[in-house]
């Protein structure tokens, strides 16, 4: 029969529209901003500055290296060394960076800076809602915006932050051996010449 | 003589005369189809619905849309080139014209139209139009509606594709029905 | 009755308080406000309701941000459309610009003014209601001409000849199905055709055999006048931009777009009247509410009717479309003439409601079948380029 085939159309239209009311599983819509897809465990975005403890000046674990400055590929980090050197996680002192600043416009997420931080503290961040009131405004993050605790790093990525802890632990435990190591020597030696 | 009837007569005569003088052939015809809506309010306020609203109906809808259709398919749509006119045919212009309004104007008030008083428009109902149609006239009904049907399968003729015949030049090749390695 | 009885009152005596020389303008007046009031008001809900119901349809939820549940994206949409700027060709023809889309709103609203809204409620009472209703619409293809030749643009133009077509296939089909219903009631003026549907739902046009076939005629006819899915060529995206509406921006367009809402709710309005019995309740004892209610309840109804088929099939293309019309539309339309006039003539009793389903159904789906044979797909032949010494 001519028309056959719109009627069963239509009959399939009606029950669509009439189970989007009572079966959750029709409607497939996210509202956002209420309700956000949530992210994978390896999104990301722009990167991060890892800072331990509360503080978030006297813990950041960057020490002003610029090595990821000088690997970045379109030279989007610019970082300014601090006068006076003061001691990290590991007792040494060190630089911290007195301005570190990403311009995420022209940052492409490749992580190659991540990839080659010896110090484990930068790392990339999924944050994408980064809208300013003018055209330019926001596209600069600075110290401040980068800097984000231990603990939020492990809320957003748990796999990688763990293998840093490891990572950063063993350094701590070399480095006291090391000291062991040369506390033993200095007072060997001091027995030795006595 | 009726304030209502005077402003749907200048109307209808202010677009008449619009759509002779108006050089762009489009704008003559939506001015003469303002003539043919004047006409149509002129039947209307005689009380005759059904003629006014056919009027409407058959030239404000479809005859006005044949001829916009018939310019726009022909070279009509550009404007005209009226650099090469003759003022002899001014003279036999107005000529023509006072000679057809002479006969038409004696032919009017020779006729019986203006002695005979006008019909009751209670008389006058679709039903008495139906009627008559399909009692005293039914032969013009059924010879008009003779020539609407010539009138359709003409049109339908003229406007089918050409049917392929067998001397088509590429009905001899030999036809391979899909065989890749040929 | 109380309903109608208490508006002509208050008319009446509203109608006291102008001077003696302006009481029938004023009447008029009185008369026309709250049809166009009730008519935009109801385009603003309906554009809400199509956008939720569609969107309920594709699975997903319609507008909901700007009111609770979205109720106030009327007026959103209202405030964009006037506040958007008013763009003109430069080589457009100004004054045929600004008078296509009021021409078109124009004959749209002039179709809601003979439709009897109760019992004594018509806006103009006409002895030729149906044809005043038919030569109007006539009128609207012109001012879709007018739109899509002032704006200069080529595209336009085409698109504005296809609109035109497509009105024009589909205007038979219409009247010729209304036709029907004026044999049957005897008849051309509406509220006389009202009054013969009287008594309750069983003696409504659409449960006879040729009611039936003529309402679905009517309704698919409709969907083609008013270019709704899925005979919206000349207005879908992609095809030719907007047809004749691709010059027009802001005010202009939001005045199509109610011009076409508009007229499909005259048409539905006259739907309703013709086949589904006006402002009638179903049944006698539900008298009391006032018949312009049922009369707005049918039309709502037939609306969602369209916003259904809306959601459900792909648009046809501009040849199926035509084919439609004169090859299936108008030969049924013509045989639904013929099955009236045996069942008028049979008496209108079970016999003569047998013989007139018989012959509809026999009609339909012979029709359909002999039609459906003519396009089977022939075998396809390949043919492969030779070499020959020419082309090597």
């Amino acid at each position: 029969m001519i028309g056959k085939g719109i009627l069963k159309g239509m009959v399939e239209t009606a029950r669509n529209m009439v189970g989007s009311f009572h079966d959750p599983e029709r409607m497939v819509t996210v509202e956002y901003p209420e309700q956000k897809i949530p992210a994978k465990e390896s999104a990301r975005n722009f990167p991060m500055l890892i800072f331990d403890g509360d503080d978030w000046e006297s813990g950041l674990r960057c020490v002003s290296c610029q090595i990821c400055e000088k690997e970045c590929p379109p030279q989007c980090i610019y970082i300014e060394k601090d006068t006076e050197k003061k001691p990290d996680f590991l007792g040494k002192p060190q630089f911290k960076p007195k301005v570190f600043d990403i311009d995420i416009s022209v940052c492409m997420s490749c992580q190659i800076c991540v990839e080659v931080c010896p110090f484990e503290s930068i790392r990339m961040n999924r944050e994408f809602e980064y809208a300013g009131e003018n055209r330019f405004s926001r596209l600069i993050l600075h110290k401040e915006d980068l800097a984000k605790s231990n603990t939020y790093y492990h809320d957003i990525h748990p796999t990688e932050a763990t293998e840093t802890d490891g990572v950063r632990e063993q350094k701590r435990q070399d480095h006291l051996a090391k000291e062991r190591a040369k506390a033993e020597k200095a007072a060997q030696a001091k027995k030795s010449c006595c | 003589m009726n304030l209502v009837f005077a402003i749907i007569a200048l109307i209808t005569l202010a677009s008449a005369i619009a759509a002779m003088c108006l050089r762009n052939l489009v704008h003559c015809v939506l001015c003469l189809t303002v003539t043919f809506t004047g006409i149509a309010m002129t039947y209307l306020q005689l009380s005759a619905q059904f003629v006014g609203f056919s009027q409407i109906m058959v030239y404000v809808g479809a005859v006005s849309v044949l001829v916009i259709f018939a310019l726009l398919m022909t070279r009509g749509g550009n404007e005209l080139n009226l650099r090469d006119w003759n003022p002899r045919h001014w003279l036999i212009g107005l000529g023509t014209g006072l000679l057809t309004f002479g006969v038409m104007a004696t032919g009017i008030f020779k006729s019986s139209l203006t002695r005979s008083a006008a019909p009751d428009s209670k008389t006058e109902s679709v039903k008495t139009i139906g009627e008559s149609l399909l009692n005293e006239y039914v032969l013009p009904l059924e010879a008009l509606a003779l020539l609407l049907t010539v009138a359709l399968i003409g049109a339908a003729l003229l406007a089918m594709p050409e049917r392929k015949t067998a001397s088509s030049p590429h009905s001899d090749r030999p036809q391979t029905k899909g065989d890749p390695t040929n | 009755m109380w309903f109608e009885d208490l508006l002509i009152s208050l008319k009446q005596q509203i109608v006291m308080i102008a001077p003696e020389h302006f009481r029938p303008v004023f009447s008029a007046m009185l008369s026309t406000i709250p049809i166009l009031s009730a008519f935009g008001g109801l385009f603003a809900v309906i554009t809400l309701v199509e956008r939720k119901m569609l969107g309920r349809i594709q699975n997903r939820y319609g507008p909901n941000r700007v009111g609770p549940g979205g109720i106030f994206q009327p007026i959103a949409d209202g405030i964009k459309m006037l506040t958007k700027e008013d763009i003109i060709p430069f080589s457009a023809n100004q004054f045929l610009h600004l008078i296509a889309p009021l021409l078109l709103l124009v004959t749209a609203m002039l179709g809601l003014a003979v439709i009897p809204f109760g019992h004594k409620l018509v806006a103009v009472e006409f002895e030729a209601g149906i044809l005043f209703f038919f030569a109007i619409g006539g009128a609207a293809e012109l001012a879709v001409f007018i739109a899509g030749w002032a704006s200069r643009n080529k595209y336009a133009l085409l698109g504005s000849l296809r609109a035109i077509a497509q009105m024009i296939s589909y205007e038979i089909p219409l009247v010729l199905s209304s036709v029907a219903v004026l044999m049957a009631a005897g008849s051309l003026s509406l509220p006389e055709v009202v009054e013969a549907q009287a008594g309750g739902i069983q003696s409504w046009y659409i449960w006879t055999p040729w009611g039936f076939l003529g309402c679905i005629l009517f309704l698919i006819a409709t969907l083609a006048e008013v270019n709704r899915s899925p005979f919206d060529i000349p207005e879908a995206e992609s095809e030719l931009i907007a047809g004749h509406m691709t010059e027009y921006s802001g005010f202009k367009y939001a005045i199509f777009f109610l011009a076409e809402f508009v007229a499909m709710f005259a048409m539905c309005a006259l739907t309703a009247t013709l086949f589904l019995g006006g402002f009638h309740a179903p049944l006698p004892i539900l008298d009391f509410i006032p018949g312009p209610f049922w009369l707005f309840a049918k039309l709502i109804l037939l609306v969602l009717l369209f916003i259904w088929i809306r959601g459900t099939m792909p648009r046809l293309r501009a040849d199926q479309l035509m084919e439609f019309a004169w090859k299936f539309m108008l030969p049924m339309s013509v045989m639904n003439l013929v099955t009236t006039g045996v069942w008028i003539s049979l008496g209108g009793g079970v016999f003569a409601w047998v013989v007139g389903a018989v012959m509809n159904a026999g009609a339909y789906f012979g029709w359909s079948r002999l039609l459906s044979q003519s396009s089977r797909v022939k075998p396809r032949v390949y043919r492969y380029a030779e070499e020959t010494k020419a082309n090597v």
